[in-house]
This record gives structure tokens, sequence and C-alpha cells, in this order.
């Protein structure tokens, strides 16, 4: 049984090698789960660290691990058989709100992993229409080819597939496209609500474009964690601890959040420029 | 819910404990916002230093486990933190740690030119090897960091005791006798460990870490029972104080103010809101003041 308390010891089922840097780990064990939560997971005598939960169903889930760092090289060099802790879920997941008639997803390299499952909620006969759009450095760094049945709008930095440029860019033309066909309903947003997860700066950039367009969004943030609960304070994003109160952030948060795309604590509680963070983090 | 505590108006009896939250201006007046009459500052050290590997904090149901090991800037980089809690409309207490006599000294130093309303001496963190409860588990110790720390600052001075100590009451006299002003008790208990059977590992990296929550809370009232009865200065009760009742309880111990730590994990950052207001209900159910209640499982009953 997982719960947020110690972790539990789970045999890994199954491992999926996406590319050479992801790969996702599969435990054949139920989880109460809600998309954009995530778990704390332990490898005994490397580190704990925190994945968002990227496959789900009744009776088994998934973590999606980009190989980065020591933890993350150690977790996809896991396999079927060998033994994870988790604990967990932790945070508030995305708002999936009533009645939404059309959606904006937007993904950026490994933001794709917390998104996937909030597609796939989405994904049904009485869903809302979904613009998904993803982003990644090149074509090997797409994750989950052919998972969705939503229509995915591709774009890579160099080009190697799809639109050759940013994800915000082709967020931009869908809400122009949107705003000719809403022509007679003006005042309408072109979305109910846009998703996204990604690079920071990527997830500024979709905040900027849904202000100001009038659109809320929600964008899930990434900081050091240590306890998952919101007591240690070590992944403040300002005032807010993200951990607890995030990872997902709405429009309304994220306005009064000082140092959403500006600083981030790394592990000693300095606060930094988020490049600095981002340096730290990929090392 | 008013307060004066060495002279500091405080809005409620209510201190956040150091090493929960505490990481930026912006949280500390969140705390503030929601009832905390003085948030604590993380402990700040005489060198950066990162903290242990995870996991470093684990929630056992009745309390934590945790060995987080001081994580810190250091206390020579924290400049924007000072610039940006130089403007600030609330109290605060900021907690720091060393590992010598002199580097305590060196550190309060230049955190009392900071200009924070007290400063708090970690003489009793189970986290380091090095840093923390080897003083606070000796009398004498005790006595010289405190009477070297008051020397070079300016504020208040809170020592900060362990339960680990075998005589508790001794060392909060030593700090009496070499000047703190107030006394600050418990942190953590323990350290103890939990090990995971089938990996056949200890959870934490650090294998052993400092209890917290309702389950100590017996021992934080008994450790401020013990210190009420041997000094004459105030003192900040905390250790497992979850509730409007726990907190009569340990004012009941001697406590004059009462820290709330973990119970953030269990009732959310509005628990500071939630336990002034439980305090004042059952004061005014009871027909009685705080000052009335402090200290007064001391008294003979008849």
């Amino acid at each position: 049984m997982i719960t947020q308390l110690l972790p539990a010891m789970l045999t890994v089922a199954e491992k999926e090698v996406h590319s050479p840097e992801f790969a996702t780990l599969y435990v054949n064990q139920a989880i109460d789960f809600k998309p954009g939560q995530f778990v704390m997971v332990w490898i005994p005598g490397v580190d704990e660290k925190p994945y968002t939960i990227s496959h789900h169903t009744p009776d088994r889930f998934g973590i999606t691990v980009e190989a980065k760092g020591v933890f993350s090289k150690k977790a996809v060099s896991l396999g079927a058989g060998d033994k994870i802790g988790i604990r967990g879920p932790f945070g508030n997941g995305f708002n999936m709100g009533v009645a939404y008639k059309r959606v904006a997803v937007v993904a950026g390299g490994c933001g794709m992993a917390p998104l996937a499952p909030l597609v796939e909620a989405f994904q049904t006969h009485t869903g809302p229409e979904i613009v998904l759009i993803q982003g990644a450095r090149s074509k090997s760094f797409l994750l989950y080819p052919d998972r969705f049945t939503a229509k995915v709008e591709i774009c890579t930095d160099d080009g190697s597939k799809g639109y050759k440029g940013f994800v915000t860019d082709i967020l931009m033309e869908k809400i122009k496209k949107q705003k000719i066909k809403d022509l007679s309903a003006a005042s309408a947003p072109a979305f109910d609500m846009v998703y996204a997860c990604g690079p920071e700066i990527m997830m500024a950039k979709v905040f900027d474009i849904c202000e100001a367009h009038g659109i809320p969004c929600q964008v899930s943030l990434e900081r050091y964690m240590r306890c998952g609960f919101g007591v240690c304070g070590a992944c403040v994003c300002g005032h807010a601890v993200v951990c607890k109160d995030g990872p997902v952030f709405g429009s309304k948060m994220l306005r009064t959040m000082a140092d959403f795309n500006t600083r981030a604590l790394l592990k000693t509680g300095k606060p930094v420029p988020l490049n600095e963070y981002a340096t730290w983090r990929c090392q | 819910m008013q307060t004066t505590f060495l002279g500091k108006t405080l809005h409620t009896p209510i201190v956040l404990a150091s090493g929960v939250l505490g990481n930026n201006k912006a949280i500390l007046e969140r705390v503030w916002e929601n009832g905390c009459g003085l948030p604590t500052m993380k402990s700040i050290g005489p060198a950066p230093r990162e903290g242990h590997k995870n996991p470093t904090v684990i929630d056992l149901g009745n309390g934590m486990i945790n060995a987080v090991g001081l994580p810190s800037p250091g206390y020579l980089n924290m400049e924007e933190e000072w610039q940006e809690l130089s403007g600030r409309t609330f109290p605060i207490n900021a907690s720091i740690y060393g590992g010598s006599v002199d580097e305590f000294v060196r550190v309060a130093e230049f955190v009392s030119a900071k200009g924070p309303d007290f400063i708090e001496l970690n003489i009793s963190c189970p986290n380091s090897d090095k840093h923390g409860m080897i003083f606070g588990v000796n009398a004498q110790s005790s006595h010289d960091v405190v009477a070297a720390v008051k020397k070079v600052i300016h504020v208040p001075l809170i020592a900060k005791l362990t339960p680990a100590a075998p005589d508790i009451a001794s060392i909060a006299k030593a700090c009496e006798d070499a000047g703190a002003d107030a006394i600050c008790a418990i942190n953590t208990a323990g350290p103890g460990m939990v090990i995971d059977i089938e990996s056949r590992s200890p959870v934490l990296a650090f294998k052993k870490g400092g209890l917290s929550g309702p389950m100590i809370k017996p021992i934080a009232v008994r450790c401020v029972y013990d210190i009420f009865k041997a000094v004459s200065i105030p003192i900040i009760g905390l250790g497992g104080i979850s509730t409007g009742k726990d907190a009569i309880e340990i004012i009941m111990a001697g406590a004059t103010l009462v820290g709330i730590g973990t119970a953030v994990r269990y009732r959310g950052i509005s628990v500071f809101d939630k336990v002034t207001n439980e305090i004042s209900d059952w004061l005014a159910a009871h027909d009685t003041t705080m000052e009335e209640i402090r200290g007064a499982a001391h008294r003979e009953v008849l």
C-alpha cells in the first residue's frame, strides 16, 4: 500500500526505454492519483527525488525518468525485478474544470510526463476538444509518439520533426485562428484553459500569452524538494510552497509569485537566478 | 491575542519552529499573516552547507523523523535576504549554529548587525556530527557559547535546547547564568531511526534523525516543566504542539510562548490561527488568562 508516510518498497514490473535519455519504470500497484501529482522515488543508498506520475491505470502506474544526474542515471539503469521506494502521491494536481469545451495542452521536453495523464483523462467522448502542442530539442526527445488520440502539433528546436521553433509560436497561432473562427462571439476566450509544463521560461511565456488574451492557465513548477508535504520549505517559490500548494499553479496565484520565472533556491537555501539553478540541477 | 515577549509586541503567542518553512522573506511573512507571532528563520551557519541527501524528512503519521542536516547559504551569502527582510513589517527570530564557540560568535555578531528581533542559538540539532547538540548536552559548553555570543550581539538571545541532555534544567540554568534572555525547548528528540525491512536499509540518508510532532509532546512538556522550575527567564515551549489544548498544556508547564513546526504538516499553514483561536476559546470557556495558567501545573492542588 502506497501512502504519504514511509516509502513502500515496490518491484519494478517493466521498463520501457523511449530513447537513450528517457525510460519509464512501471509498478503494478494501485495508487490514488490525480493528473499532475507526484511521488517521492527512493533508491536506497542513492537518493530520493520527486517524479510526476506519467502513466496511470487502476492497477498500474509509471514514472518517466530523463537520465541527467546521478539519481536519474541510476533510475534508468534499473529494470524489471529491481525495487524502488515510493511515497505519495503529493501535491495538488491539475484542476480539470467542469464541462470545458476547448483546452490547450503545451508540453516542452520532459514536461510531457505530467501532462500525458491529463490528456488521456480529457480524451473521453464527453471531454473537451484538445489542442496538444509538444516541443523538444529534437525528434528523439519527443516523448510518447502515438500515445494520444488527440492530434499533436509538434515542434523541435532543430527542426528534426514538425515546426522548427517554439511551442509558444504555435500556441499564439492557435489562439489567433480560434479568434477568427469565433468572430461571432468575439468576447469568448480561445480556450477554457491552457495547461503547460516544460522549462520555466516556456511556462512564463505561455502565462504571458494567456494573460494577454484573457485565457486562464495552469502550469506545473519544479523546485528542489525534500519532504514533499509542505513542511521543510526547500521548494518555496516566493510565498508558495511548491510541493504542497502546487506543483500546479493557476493564473491567479502566478500573478502573485515574485519568484516565478526569476529565482529558485539551491540545496543550501540560497536563492539564485533560474539559469544558475538549472545549471546546478542538470549536473 | 497580543503578547509581549522580551520587550517586543507579538500579535499572537505562537512561534514558528526553526527549520520549518522559514526559507525566504515571502514565506516568513505568509506564516506571520496566518497567525504566527514570531516566525523563525532557518538556522544560519558559518559556511555554505547543502544538508544531507534525501530521504531527509519522513512523516511517521504521529510525527516526523528528519535529518535535513542544517542546510544554509552561510552567513556571508545572505545579503539578498537581509535586504528584503530590512523592509519587513513583522518580527523575526534568527536561528544560528556553529561548530565551535568562535564560529557561533562570528555568525552571531554578523547576524545581529542585520537587525533581527531575536537571535536563537541552535545548540541542540541532532542532525550534524559537528554542530549543535554537542554543545547543548553539556552545561559548561552551553554556558561558554551563550556567554561568548551574548557579548557580541545587540538583540535578545534565546537558547534552544535539546531533550537529549541528561538534565535539561541544569543546561537551561547554565544558559540563564551566561546571560540568555529566554529558553526555547525542545529541539527534536532522539535521534531515532527507521529501517526499511525490505531493503534492509535505514530510510533516512543520514540514517538517524530527530523526532518531532505529537509523539514527542510528553517529553516537551516534561522538559518545559523542569526548566520552569530552574530558571526565571521566559520559555518558548514546543515539541508536538498541534492544538490549542496542547498549547495550554505546555503553558501550564511553564511556557510563555508556544512553538509550532510539525503541525504545519497536519493542519496546514493556517495552524497558527487555528491554535491561537483554540487557546482564546479555551481561556474564555474557563474564564481565565494566559498569565493565570502559566506554570499552573507547578502549584499544589488542594
